[in-house]
């Protein structure tokens, strides 16, 4: 399949239906929904719209968590994260773009730990891709992808949500 | 080596953080970019992020100092870094050889970073000059020279309230002469690129060539607060009140103090900086240090989050690539 050819909008609706029904299944009532920068963020708001969560969007930026930071450092600008103060107890779907090595769901998990001690954390990615370095998966997935290691996958937005291919060294 | 390309890598990024010259305003502004960030760390639930994990700081003050130590300390601690603090008194007999069986000894023990204060110019220098290749190192206050990290922060306070260092006047008030802040400040001001610097002070505690160093200078304090955005005082270092450099505490005051009634000159929303400590009633009075126009607590929280920036980013370059 031609990633730029799947369309993302409808995809991500089709996230927020079997999202709704992992939800009802498992009898959670008032999930709060956390996106990872960049693009997490962006899939998330559209999650966010369409399940009428009444929470507000929280968001993450992983940046001080990553575990190769000695090899890529810290970009200067990295956005704080906003997470209620109080995560105790609560459920938590957390929202990315691209679930590739799951080292970025480590960190974000490692982070939302940082600040309390949630009941349960379920992801939703867009886009599952073939490379998993980590026993990590999705509960909601918008499309799986069988990508070669020097391939990687892009969203653009933040208007219009759409995918690409690059050949980049840079780990998604 | 050259002394002022001695702190970057091959790749020019930071490798130690001695002195604020030599340095880009890029690398000035990444740092500051670097410290907003970082500063949200103070608002989590868990006050700590796991970039420094396994790594260990030593703080080696060879001079006493309570903020800049404890500031140094806990910005390693939220950074996860495990933080060694040893405090040296050495006489000045001694001092080289001994820095240099302090620095193999704690080496030995597999240290990372040296953050380094000195009573005297250099020992920042001579000690990264001196360290293993893997071990970065911090100037925390060297003698007269600099204390960049102190800079830096206020650097940052300035844009945090101004949003930008261009069409600003800033005014530096006091022991200009004695003092190693000031020196760093006026180098990371002009490097930062505001419009006008001014020094303010007796004619015994500005040196001689600070218009060579691109400053305005005034004896006068009224007269060099006027329309000021930025107002800087520094401490007057009470042991030379009794040289030949200052008449009383009491003449200071009337001449050099920041009053409520001389901040007026200023512009209406000046903010007014202070290194600490303060004293007050010498360099400053209590109502303007208490009031409103005052930053000087929010320079100490500055100075954990620029710290934790300083740390990390040259802690990016003192460990080798591990592929």
């Amino acid at each position: 399949m031609d990633p730029a050819s799947i369309d993302v909008e409808a995809t991500i609706r089709d996230m927020a239906e079997r999202l709704r029904a992992v939800l009802a299944k498992r009898g959670l009532s008032a999930p709060l929904m956390a996106g990872i920068y960049t693009g997490g963020v962006w899939v998330a708001e559209r999650l966010h719209a369409a399940l009428k969560l009444a929470d507000p969007l929280s968001t993450l930026d992983i940046s001080f968590y990553r575990d190769d930071f000695t090899r890529v450092g810290v970009h200067p600008q990295v956005r704080p994260s906003h997470l209620p103060v109080n995560i105790d107890e609560r459920h938590i779907i957390l929202v990315d773009d691209v679930l590739h090595t799951g080292r970025t769901i480590r960190a974000a998990l490692n982070e939302i730990f940082d600040y309390g001690r949630p009941a349960s954390i379920m992801l939703a990615a867009l886009v599952e891709r073939s490379g998993r370095e980590l026993p990590i998966q999705a509960d909601v997935v918008g499309v799986s992808l069988d990508l070669a290691r020097d391939q990687h996958i892009k969203l653009h937005g933040p208007e219009q949500l759409r995918l690409s291919v690059v050949h980049a060294r840079t780990r998604g | 080596m050259d002394k002022h390309n001695i702190q970057l890598d091959e790749n020019g990024r930071l490798r130690h953080f001695l002195t604020i010259e030599g340095l880009k305003r890029e690398l000035l502004v990444e740092l500051l970019d670097t410290a907003e960030s970082l500063s949200s760390v103070a608002e989590q639930t868990v006050k700590k992020v796991p970039l420094l994990r396994g790594k260990t700081v030593v703080n080696l003050f060879f001079e006493s100092s309570t903020r800049t130590r404890t500031t140094f300390e806990l910005a390693a601690k939220r950074l996860s870094a495990d933080v060694l603090n040893i405090n040296v008194n050495v006489s000045a007999a001694t001092k080289g050889e001994t820095l240099l069986d302090t620095l193999r000894n704690l080496e030995a023990m597999n240290c990372d970073m040296f953050i380094v204060r000195h009573s005297e110019s250099g020992a920042a220098h001579f000690v990264a000059r001196h360290a293993a290749p893997h071990v970065s190192v911090i100037n925390a206050g060297d003698g007269r020279h600099a204390h960049p990290t102190q800079a830096m922060l206020d650097m940052f306070t300035i844009r945090r309230h101004k949003g930008t260092f261009h069409n600003l006047t800033v005014a530096i008030v006091g022991d200009v002469l004695h003092s190693r802040v000031a020196r760093s400040q006026i180098q990371a001001l002009s490097t930062l690129g505001v419009d006008e610097i001014r020094v303010i002070g007796p004619r015994t505690l500005i040196p001689q060539e600070a218009e060579t160093l691109g400053v305005r200078v005034f004896h006068d304090l009224r007269e060099g607060l006027r329309d000021v955005d930025v107002i800087i005082m520094l401490r007057l270092q009470r042991e030379r009140m009794h040289g030949a450099f200052l008449p009383s505490e009491h003449e200071y005051f009337q001449l050099y103090g920041l009053t409520e009634r001389k901040l007026e000159l200023a512009r209406p929303d000046a903010i007014v900086m202070h290194p600490g400590p303060i004293n007050r009633g010498v360099e400053i009075d209590s109502a303007v240090a208490d009031g409103p126009r005052s930053v000087i607590l929010q320079q100490v929280t500055h100075g954990i989050a620029m710290r934790m920036a300083i740390i990390s980013r040259t802690m990016q370059h003192s460990v080798p690539a591990v592929s």
